[in-house]
């Protein structure tokens, strides 16, 4: 009997190793192991048995069966993994097409450069405020001691709707509107439109916009000015830039100024960017005049302030290196979806 | 402005690399936008002398010339000019040069006769025959004896075109800096350097101005100072080198000595001047008065031009013979023929000389200074100035003394001497000394603790300004930078919050945003077909439009929306998904300023699109906030759109938005060849409605249990009508309902519709029985019923 069961586990093992499929072996596992099988059939013959033999022989049928059953789940993982690995080979598929289009929205370029000065803004304090763009000649002009006449008013060619209301030339004219509604500590940035009769060409536009920012205060100095403004410059711009003060004159702020930034293309040394200069002015700044603190219903005498003035439209054409203003409102598709 | 290095040299002795001056004028104040060396063009061109000159062999019109270009050898020159004499001195292009149009200039042969160069014109200088009077315009410049005639000498430094322009951008409250002077006085403080000022000297001549003059001013608010001076025996000539060659640089064209005088004086003090024949001056008496009712006056330009009564003249008895600081009159104009010149140097109240130069239409470089508010003190100084020149350039014979009616007399700003508020105002640290060395250097007087301004700051009035002053010669780059202390406290409004959130979640349902201008054309309502009696025609106009296009305040901003659509379209671009969050201008009184409302617009074209594409983008910003309790119905007279596919979204009888396709007439007028879809929500409203708290609901704990139900109905029942007779009816266990199926054809008969829900109830409490769901699907089918719908196997 031993000797049967020695050759049901040679014969067992001839066999799986010739087995290439799963049905193979499970034919393979019911002739050997089965209820039917081979192995089965010895063990039923195991009554003829000394009561000695049985348990010695009863321990190698079981351990041929292990050895078998072993062999089989060994076999079954190997054809199975090289089964999935077939599948997994077989489903391969083209990862250089391209992935799906999902439709996402693009934020306007304005826009994007706008929402950062916003935040740079909303770092230092600022909040943000918005004033009418029809806006009454008075504030856009008067309150900011730009009186009927002034040579100023020259330089801003404006459209009127009557004698008294006009589309404003400035965001400026919030100055006056946040003194009126706010008490001091100021400090607020106001984005928006303004409209100057310039024809439309690749640097104009009769409609652009503009950042306005205030700041009133009791001991706010031109030192808080430059502070402020150098540390919008070196974040907008990185922190290796530097900005120059020039002195300059606007009707409402005294001492004024304008600002250039260290060109950000060639970071001096002088380039078509910075027309060799070095240098490229990005903003108008100054003290708030008095008579303008005054006309926002502050006392002078307590408080100071100052007040700066960014141009969008420049800000943005640096920042996408674009060299016509016209593609902001055109609005071609293809040109949105490059931001 | 203009200024002339050699001419500011006069004044003050600089000695900084141009670059260093320009960015050292620029940081004190005075910006230099350019410099510009006069003749930088020219290379390799020199001072010849004509030895020998002889016909060409094989031409009539050309000649040989041996020149003397200083090499110590002659050149062969060949010339096509016919001015051209032994012994002139010329100048000599060599091989190898550049002349003024960049063209170069090198050795070659003309007709088989070699040349080694060319000779020049002034036109190939650079320069012209106003430059150089007795030059002609088509022949070789022949160099006068107000040249250095050394043969080699550089043709620039022969002739003087060898200065360096520096241009500045002088804003309006300097009108001083309008001037040389002006400039120097900047140019001197910034270099803490000496100003050089000369004193005018008249040399005794004879007579006495005051029998050939009379002057009266009838309008002292408006015109502060009049001087005059008579000139006799005026000898009308070109000005010598040195004046015209300072003119040029500044850019005036040189004329003649006496109005190349008057324009000289303007350049050095900023003080327009003008010259005027006595003899056309009825009584010898100058009248500064008011334009009467229907005078009119022809002025130099040859214009006739109607006054009015606001307009200041300078009149004789009769007429006027100049309007103030405008324009002079033609008919009292210098002639050929004058012998006697009046110099007038007055000072103008600016407002009015602007309100008369925009009267005439006429900017004048005299009326755009006076405008500025010129300094009545130097009047007389300019005048005595002129007077000078007449002598140096000897242009005619002065007569004795000058009439100066000072009518209303300046008087100078004073204001306290505070070193310390300015310290504070600026946040800096300068001694009171050397506060007082700034000042006193462009000109204010610090005394006894009292500052006093000169006359010609016209910008002066308050301790901030002088600390302008201060600032600007410490230096704005020395102050030190400081950041804003005090706790930050910006937060976002509500408001501002809310439209982020919109622009969000459109650009979450793919539409990109578009910026478009907020003044339309009139034309586009007819373009969108709104009625002639609309409201939204109503809208704020711009009074001086740049045209129609841009001529009106938008009440809506579709039209916007539709023009870019259209341009996309035309530029076969093949899908367009947009939005713009977009303010429109609803106009209030006459007299009152506009409402300032925002607008959601959509458009969309292209693949994908369609009415419930963009219907469901609105959805989903109502949804975003917080919105569902509005109601949605067909709208078949929304003007723009589709009278079959529009819906009008309402929330408590208030339109909330519109959505819906074009209308193809619309379309049309847009250039859009396809089916186009465009949607408004008010942003004001959905504001207002807003509902952005949200609160957290626990997930269900028991299962759903879902019934599909299918009715047929007529087909133009909404069944947005049948959802909510559902939803009434089975009140709160329906989670969802949620439409599924709707369908059209032979199967459900003609003119009905199946329509299929699908219904998920739910209860917070325990697992929903059959038999609760049964019932709640009953009350639903009898609410659907009684609406004429009926159940479908």
């Amino acid at each position: 009997m031993k000797q049967q069961l020695e050759e049901i586990r040679k014969n067992a093992e001839a066999a799986l190793s010739g087995t290439s499929s799963l049905e193979e072996l499970d034919a393979i596992r019911v002739k050997y192991l089965g209820k039917k099988g081979e192995l089965t059939a010895v063990l039923k013959q195991m009554g003829g048995l000394s009561p000695e033999e049985r348990p010695v022989v009863g321990q190698i049928a079981n351990d041929i069966r292990e050895h078998i059953q072993a062999h089989i789940d060994e076999k079954v993982a190997e054809l199975k993994s090289a089964q999935r690995e077939k599948q997994l080979m077989s489903e391969t598929i083209d990862v250089t097409l391209p992935g799906e289009e999902c439709a996402v929205g693009h934020r306007h370029p304005l826009s994007i450069v706008l929402d950062e000065v916003k935040e740079i803004f909303q770092g230092m304090g600022f909040d943000i405020i918005s004033g009418p763009e029809v806006e009454l000649d008075y504030y856009n002009f008067e309150a900011l001691n730009i009186p009927k006449d002034h040579p100023a008013r020259d330089t801003q060619d404006t459209f009127y709707i009557t004698d008294n209301i006009l589309l404003r030339t400035q965001t400026s004219p919030c100055q006056i509107r946040a003194m009126e509604e706010r008490k001091p500590p100021l400090r607020v940035i106001s984005p928006g439109r303004v409209y100057r009769s310039d024809a439309v060409d690749a640097t104009h536009s009769p409609l652009f916009h503009q950042i306005e920012g205030l700041v009133v205060d009791e001991g706010i100095t031109m030192s808080d000015l430059k502070g402020t403004l150098d540390t919008l410059a070196k974040k907008l711009y990185g922190p290796e830039t530097k900005t120059r003060f020039r002195p300059h004159h606007f009707p409402f702020t005294e001492p004024s100024c304008e600002v250039d930034v260290s060109c950000f293309k060639c970071g001096g040394k002088g380039c078509s960017m910075c027309k060799g200069e070095g240098w490229i002015e990005i903003l108008g700044a100054g003290m708030v005049h008095p008579k303008v603190l005054q006309n926002g219903g502050i006392d002078p005498e307590k408080y100071s302030g100052f007040a700066f003035g960014l141009g969008l439209e420049r800000l943005v054409m640096f920042r996408f290196d674009l060299d016509d203003m016209r593609m902001l409102y055109e609005n071609d598709v293809r040109f949105l979806e490059q931001f | 402005m203009n200024l002339s290095k050699r001419w500011l040299a006069e004044f003050v002795d600089v000695n900084a690399e141009d670059r260093d001056f320009a960015e050292a004028l620029t940081l004190s104040g005075s910006k230099v936008e350019s410099y510009e060396h006069e003749g930088a063009k020219l290379e390799n061109i020199v001072v010849g002398q004509v030895k020998s000159i002889e016909r060409h062999p094989d031409s009539d019109h050309l000649w040989v010339c041996q020149v003397d270009d200083g090499s110590g050898e002659i050149v062969q020159i060949v010339t096509g000019a016919q001015n051209v004499h032994e012994g002139d001195f010329v100048p000599v292009a060599r091989h190898k040069s550049v002349i003024a149009s960049g063209d170069k200039i090198t050795a070659g042969k003309l007709r088989g006769v070699e040349s080694r160069g060319m000779l020049c014109s002034v036109a190939e200088l650079g320069l012209t025959t106003h430059d150089f009077p007795y030059a002609i315009e088509d022949g070789i410049f022949i160099l006068g004896d107000d040249c250095d005639r050394t043969p080699g000498r550089d043709i620039r430094e022969a002739t003087g075109f060898d200065d360096t322009v520096v241009e500045f951008e002088i804003t309006s409250n300097r009108p001083d800096c309008l001037s040389i002077i002006g400039l120097a006085r900047e140019t001197a403080a910034t270099y803490n350097t000496e100003l050089k000022l000369h004193e005018p000297e008249v040399k005794p001549g004879h007579g006495n101005v005051n029998d050939l003059l009379k002057v009266d001013i009838e309008v002292p608010d408006k015109c502060y100072r009049y001087c005059g001076a008579v000139v006799e025996n005026v000898r009308v000539a070109p000005s010598p080198r040195w004046m015209r060659e300072r003119l040029r640089a500044c850019g005036v064209r040189p004329i003649n000595n006496i109005v190349d005088i008057t324009n000289y004086v303007m350049l050095e003090y900023g003080q327009p001047m003008h010259a005027f024949d006595l003899r056309f001056l009825k009584g010898n008496h100058v009248v500064v008065r008011n334009a009467k009712a229907g005078e009119t006056i022809t002025t130099l330009d040859g214009e006739e031009r109607a006054l009015t009564e606001e307009m200041m003249v300078i009149a004789d008895e009769e007429k006027p013979a100049a309007v103030a600081g405008v324009m002079g009159g033609e008919y009292s104009g210098i002639m050929d023929d004058t012998t006697t010149i009046v110099f007038e140097s007055a000072c103008f109240n600016g407002i009015a000389v602007r309100r008369a130069a925009k009267g005439l239409g006429m900017r004048t470089e005299s009326s755009a200074r006076f405008e500025k508010q010129l300094n009545p003190d130097d009047c007389d100084t300019c005048l005595r100035r002129a007077l000078e020149l007449v002598q140096l350039l000897d242009a005619g014979d002065v007569v004795d003394g000058i009439v100066d009616n000072y009518a209303n007399p300046k008087e100078p700003v004073t204001l306290p001497f505070e070193p310390e508020w300015t310290n504070k105002f600026i946040g800096v640290d300068v001694p009171a000394d050397e506060q007082k060395r700034i000042l006193e250097e462009i000109g204010f007087t610090v005394e006894n603790g009292t500052i006093t301004a000169p006359n010609f700051r016209i910008d002066i009035a308050h301790q901030a300004d002088i600390s302008e002053e201060i600032a600007r010669f410490y230096g704005y780059n020395n102050i030190p930078n400081r950041e804003l202390s005090g706790v930050a406290k910006a937060t976002l409004t509500e408001r501002q919050r809310f439209n982020r959130l919109l622009e969000r979640t459109a650009m979450g349902c793919g539409l990109s945003e578009i910026q478009t201008f907020s003044f339309i054309s009139p034309k586009s309502y007819d373009k969108i077909r709104l009625p002639k009696d609309n409201p939204h025609r109503n809208c704020v106009v711009i009074s001086n439009p740049l045209g129609e296009d841009t001529s009106v305040m938008r009440t809506t901003a579709v039209p916007s929306m539709l023009e870019v659509l259209g341009r996309n379209y035309s530029r076969k671009n093949e899908r367009a998904a947009l939005y713009e969050l977009a303010t429109v201008y609803i106009p209030n009184g006459p007299d009152e300023l506009p409402d300032e409302n925002q607008n959601l617009v959509f458009g969309m074209y292209g693949k994908g699109c369609d009415f419930y594409k963009i219907k469901g983008v609105v959805e989903k910003i109502l949804s975003a906030a917080g919105i569902d309790d509005y109601n949605v119905e067909p709208k078949k007279d929304a003007p723009a759109f589709h009278p079959g596919r529009t819906a009008v979204f309402t929330l408590e009888d208030r339109l909330l938005a519109v959505c819906g396709e074009v209308h193809p007439e619309v379309l049309d007028n847009y250039g859009i060849g396809t089916r186009a879809y465009v949607a408004m929500i008010d942003v004001e409203y959905l504001f207002e409605k807003s509902d952005l708290v949200r609160v957290y609901k626990p997930l269900p704990k028991f299962p759903a249990t879902t019934r599909d139900l299918a009715f047929v109905v007529d087909a133009d029942m909404p069944v947005l009508k049948i959802e909510k007779a559902i939803a009434a009816a089975t009140g709160k266990i329906l989670e969802n309902i949620e439409l599924f199926d709707v369908y059209q054809g032979a199967q459900v008969g003609e003119n009905k519709k199946s329509v299929a829900f699908n219904l998920r109830f739910r209860s917070a409490e325990h697992t929903l029985t059959d038999e609760e769901c049964n019932t709640a699907v009953n009350r639903a089918m009898k609410a659907a019923e009684a609406l004429g719908a009926l159940l479908r196997n």
